[in-house]
């Protein structure tokens, strides 16, 4: 076991499964033997609102809290959500991205602007980024609430666990409370751990940013 | 939540705060927990409605859930009540006297401060109550101490016929860590009440000599804090300062200097002042780390140590060790480290209000009707002042509505002269506390237009049950109370009681014009469930023909999340001015096909591809 605590910032919408996710690493990680702390700050109750969920596991835990360039790992379910909670990041973290952008209203009015390049901004900003578009391999699997499997298994091999741990974890659940799903999430899981071992190089604009 | 009911003795878990205060109480052999949801203590009861063995039950508000959990306690079984922060100014009331006149079951008032306002009107440090009405506090700083103080918590309320607050806050509540279960649930005996006037009845001859009793347990209370494991100190090697703190803040501390000295304080009123003494002659400088008023600090001063505490540290917010670092830090004469990267300049996501919504009709037709002050409550209908509504103009506090807008008919001043005044209230805040002020109104001859949000749940706090959606807690079938009568029977003339679809804009908007016009009071009730409860509807989504869109931008104007604009054009009127055409498209994923946004649009671009109820969506009866 690692002597020190692991920094986990998942981050995305309201309603994308976050916390869900969030929730899935902190059980593993307690299945593993750590201590875990999980927090979340989700705002009012309400869907379409900024949710950051912070899991931090290792031989002891004290703070639930992530400080702002503490970060080991950041899971973006959004792309400009992602680069909101870049300076969360240590200098070395790594982020892995979902591609999906998603304007609120205030965007889509005119309000504010979305960034133009949010995944050219993260690579440039020094940090190892791996960016794929999660919402069309779900799509190709036939299901697009893979998204969070997808992205758990784009994470896994920077675990201090084996990935397959994390994946039986997940499969394991669904076998319980959703049988039929099992085998589709075993699969997206696989997927997104693929998806997720490429890189993403400053120097070329990301797919579908 | 299944995981913590079944859990079994001596096993690890991963239990929020609240889960964990349910799984003790349980253990604890409650009989009786009552609450009134609100963020972040909601939770504490839906996890005990999972215990068949309790009554548990949504009282309609903090002060009627604390009074349940009293009455349960002098027929000698153990209660709970739970809130959130704001609960406590409701429930006082009653606490404040049972205070004095003391507990028979264990009776305990388990407390969740917002600190950092995530979902709350305002910040508030129920530690004051413990002081001002003589009830020791626990206070838990994660997951396995709430678990474990709850059931101490118990035992000392018997012991010292006190209730005792559990003060929580939303980081100890919604934080989920790993819990370590020890024990199954005792049965507890219940001896009934026994009747006792000079000890249950409050009049000021049986309340006088309650007096001394109450201060008396004070002193033992004090002298308990001085030994209880409780309240402990930590040696540290560097000894340049010592820390005196409670609750999360303990956590962020021995986060940030591991090798500090620390005095945590789980029983932190009345507070031990001889071991902090003790504590402090060890050290170079004492620090209070206290989230969030400076009540020990000022305490230890007044027992003439000398404390650093708000003068470095601020007074709101959250202790976190982003927050102590910066704080404390200089003290030592240690440079901190800064963050590498300055914030990012992102666009805002406010919360706002759901596809769907019923609650979207009667702002569409507030935001288009002019010269009206509106005052507004607390619940998902105070996300009216923001865009693109614009239209609530008040919130302060459950109930305010009513009571506020009749204050401001009859304190009218020359702006006012010529201006509607309209209450915004939902079904749950209107049974909560909202009734009240309209009974009042009605009674001293007031004029207001009431615009009664029947939404059947408690929609802010997650879809909870009230009096109003005709199911319990456990989701059982309750008697399901009627607003149309109960408005009658307040005092509200029959024609003035308007039942109206809020998806019907037109008639929305017309009622509301009608209605505000009136030189008597009247009350709008609308009827379409919450969309995010299992009550609404999901139809197919709808869906804008490019071809027939003419930009006119009237879709936007309902603030409906899955609407959204496409492309913008500037084009010239025929007056020669440039008017901004924006036109719009429908999210398919977020459409639940409510027809809402049909009806604003005059050409008729807004269609459903797959009809699937004849043409339109199913009209429902006011109040079928």
């Amino acid at each position: 076991m690692p002597e020190s605590v692991l920094n986990i910032l998942v981050v995305g919408i309201g309603g994308q499964g976050v916390m869900t996710a969030a929730e899935m690493l902190a059980r593993t990680a307690l299945s593993q033997g750590y201590d875990v702390k999980k927090t979340e700050v989700a705002g009012m109750a309400q869907r379409g609102g900024v949710v950051s969920s912070h899991v931090r596991f290792g031989p002891k835990v004290y703070s639930p809290q992530i400080n702002p360039g503490e970060a080991d790992l950041l899971i973006g379910f959004e792309v400009a959500e992602s680069l909101r909670w870049l300076p969360y990041l240590r200098l070395t973290g790594v982020a892995m991205v979902n591609t999906l952008r998603i304007a609120p209203p205030v965007v889509s009015v005119g309000l504010y602007d979305y960034p133009a390049d949010p995944i050219g901004e993260l690579a440039a900003a020094g940090i190892e980024v791996h960016a794929f578009d999660a919402g069309a391999i779900a799509g190709e699997l036939g299901n697009l609430k893979l998204v969070n499997t997808i992205m758990l298994g784009a994470i896994s091999d920077h675990l201090p666990f084996p990935a397959e741990i994390l994946k039986a974890n997940i499969v394991e659940g669904f076998r319980a409370y959703k049988p039929k799903l099992a085998d589709i999430n075993a699969q997206a899981f696989d997927a997104g751990r693929e998806a997720g071992h490429v890189k993403t190089l400053s120097d070329r604009p990301a797919a579908n940013a | 939540m299944n995981a913590v009911v079944n859990a079994q003795i001596e096993s690890r878990h991963l239990l929020s705060g609240n889960e964990a205060v349910a799984r003790a109480a349980w253990e604890a052999g409650v009989r009786v927990a009552a609450a009134y949801p609100g963020t972040p203590a909601t939770e504490i009861l839906e996890n005990l409605a999972l215990y068949p063995d309790i009554h548990s039950e949504w009282s309609v508000n903090e002060k009627v859930a604390v009074e349940v959990a009293i009455g349960a306690s002098l027929a000698g079984s153990r209660a709970l009540a739970a809130m959130k922060h704001v609960g406590m100014n409701v429930a006082s009331d009653a606490f404040m006297t049972q205070s004095l006149a003391g507990v028979v079951g264990g009776l305990i008032i388990v407390v969740a401060d917002d600190v950092g306002l995530s979902s709350s009107q305002n910040e508030q440090d129920s530690r004051y109550w413990g002081r001002f009405g003589h009830m020791p506090i626990l206070e838990p700083a994660d997951s396995q101490e709430a678990y474990q103080m709850v059931k101490r918590a118990f035992a000392l309320s018997e012991e010292y016929e006190a209730p005792v607050i559990v003060r929580m806050t939303t980081r100890v509540c919604h934080v989920k860590a790993m819990v370590i279960i020890e024990g199954d649930r005792i049965e507890r005996h219940a001896a009934g009440f026994q009747k006792n006037p000079q000890r249950w009845v409050m009049t000021p001859a049986n309340a006088k000599p309650r007096l001394p009793v109450m201060h008396e347990r004070d002193r033992k209370l004090r002298e308990l804090s001085e030994t209880i494991d409780l309240n402990a100190a930590s040696t540290g090697s560097d000894r340049r300062i010592g820390f005196v703190t409670s609750g999360p803040a303990f956590m962020h501390l021995r986060e940030t200097f591991p090798n500090a000295p620390v005095l945590k304080l789980g029983f932190s009123h009345p507070a031990p002042l001889d071991k902090i003494r003790d504590f402090a002659a060890q050290v170079d400088t004492l620090v209070v780390v206290e989230e969030t008023e400076p009540l020990l600090e000022t305490e230890i001063r007044a027992a003439g140590l000398a404390v650093r505490g708000k003068d470095i540290l601020p007074r709101f917010g959250e202790l976190a060790p982003s927050v102590l670092r910066p704080a404390i830090k200089p003290l030592l004469g240690e440079p901190y480290p800064v963050p590498a990267r300055s914030q990012t300049d992102i666009f805002p996501r406010p919360p706002t209000m759901c596809a769907s919504c019923p609650h979207l009709g009667p702002y569409f037709a507030l935001s288009h009707i002019r010269n009206l002050n509106i005052i507004g409550d607390i619940g998902c209908y105070t996300l009216g002042a923001g865009h693109p509504w614009n239209a609530l103009d008040t919130c302060i506090s459950m109930g305010a509505s009513l009571s506020m807008a009749h204050g401001m008919d009859k304190g009218r001043g020359e702006s006012d002269a010529k201006k509607s005044i309209v209450a915004v209230i939902g079904d749950s805040t209107f049974l909560h506390m909202g009734m009240q002020g309209l009974l009042n109104m009605i009674y001293n001859r007031g004029n207001i237009t009431v615009l009664l949000l029947d939404n059947r749940s408690v929609g802010m706090t997650g879809g909870q049950e009230n009096p109003g959606t005709g199911q319990d807690l456990h989701g059982l079938p309750a008697p399901r109370v009627d607003f149309a009568k109960l408005v009658e029977a307040l005092g509200v003339r029959p024609e003035r009681i308007r039942l109206v679809d809020p998806y019907e804009l037109p008639t929305m908007v017309k009622l509301v014009r009608e209605e505000t016009k009136m030189a008597e009071p009247s009350v709008i009730i609308t009827n379409r469930p919450c969309s995010l409860t299992d009550r609404f509807e999901h139809l197919k989504p709808y869906t804008v023909i490019d071809d027939k869109c003419t930009g006119c931008g009237n879709c936007i104007d309902l603030g409906c999340p899955a609407i959204f604009v496409a492309r913008r054009e500037t084009v010239t009127a025929k007056n020669g001015k440039s008017k901004e055409l924006v036109f719009a498209r429908i999210d398919n994923n977020a459409c639940t096909g409510c027809h809402m946004c049909v009806e604003t649009c005059a050409p008729e671009a807004i269609i459903q591809p797959q009809p699937q109820l004849k043409d339109r969506v199913i009209r429902i009866q006011p109040h079928a």
